[in-house]
């Protein structure tokens, strides 16, 4: 009977791809708190774990009709999208709440760990079933 | 892995507070430079910050860092005072003093060094994000 790790890792191998991807959009926010007119990003994590899982992008590949066309590496990724202020203005245009944002990044960082420690655990059951341990 | 990029983002970040914080020295340390003409006179300086250009291929939505596009003179008028006493007067009697806010000054201080204390957090913690993810199955 062979092991299928996929079906051993369950969706946390997805998750932390997920989780890693959120945290750098969230550091983005953080680093341009003081930047006049930045918006502030968050990402759709069930469409990002979607295609994670999926393992399909959804890239609009382009098409190159001529050698000398550059190669098009455009991806629409939907999943990154702008977040609605909660205050109307700031006066410089940046929507950047830096609270909200650490929380979010400190979530962000704790669900990551905590992916990680159930891919852990998971790979010591693992282990163990290879090795026949019976501690 | 993504979180590479984490350093780099809060790299420039830190870089341009700190620009904002060598600004916020100069300006503080020229507070009280004193000369006889307007055109002499230091003014308050501030840096300007923007979010990084998109590579012109890419889809808008990569994480940007900080840039500094550069460091403009505050426009706010100079202190003109009547002082004939003081060896820098003009030969109006006049002498002219900086258009630098001490408290405006400490106050973008104190917000640039917490600023910049928030990117360093940012950055440890990607870094310990990475670490545990390196000694994965390891324990």
């Amino acid at each position: 009977m062979a092991i299928s790790f996929d079906k051993a890792f369950g969706i946390h191998q997805y998750t932390i791809g997920a989780r890693s991807q959120r945290a750098e959009v969230l550091a983005a926010n953080i680093a341009n708190a003081d930047t006049p007119g930045y918006k502030a990003r968050d990402v759709d994590f069930s469409a990002l774990l979607e295609q994670a899982q999926g393992g399909q992008s959804t890239a609009v590949a382009l098409t190159r009709t001529n050698e000398q066309h550059i190669a098009g590496g455009s991806s629409l990724d939907s999943s990154v999208m702008y977040r609605t202020p909660l205050e109307a203005d700031t006066g410089d245009g940046n929507t950047v709440d830096i609270n909200q944002e650490r929380t979010a990044f400190m979530e962000n960082s704790l669900e990551f760990q905590t992916s990680l420690s159930f891919l852990n655990s998971k790979i010591s059951v693992l282990m163990r079933a290879i090795k026949g341990d019976s501690a | 892995m993504s979180l590479f990029q984490i350093f780099d983002v809060s790299a420039s970040a830190m870089s341009a507070q700190s620009v904002r914080l060598n600004t916020t020295a100069s300006n503080l340390a020229n507070a009280e430079s004193v000369s006889s003409s307007a055109e002499q006179t230091y003014r308050a300086r501030r840096p300007v910050f923007a979010a990084q250009l998109q590579d012109a291929l890419g889809d808008g939505t990569a994480p940007q860092g900080v840039e500094v596009k550069g460091i403009v003179e505050s426009k706010a008028p100079l202190v003109k005072e009547y002082n004939p006493a003081h060896p820098m007067a003009d030969k109006d009697g006049f002498i002219y003093k900086p258009n630098v806010n001490p408290i405006e000054e400490m106050a973008d201080m104190i917000s640039a060094s917490r600023s910049y204390q928030t990117n360093v957090q940012v950055a440890d913690t990607a870094k310990n994000m990475l670490s545990q993810t390196l000694n994965l199955g390891k324990g």
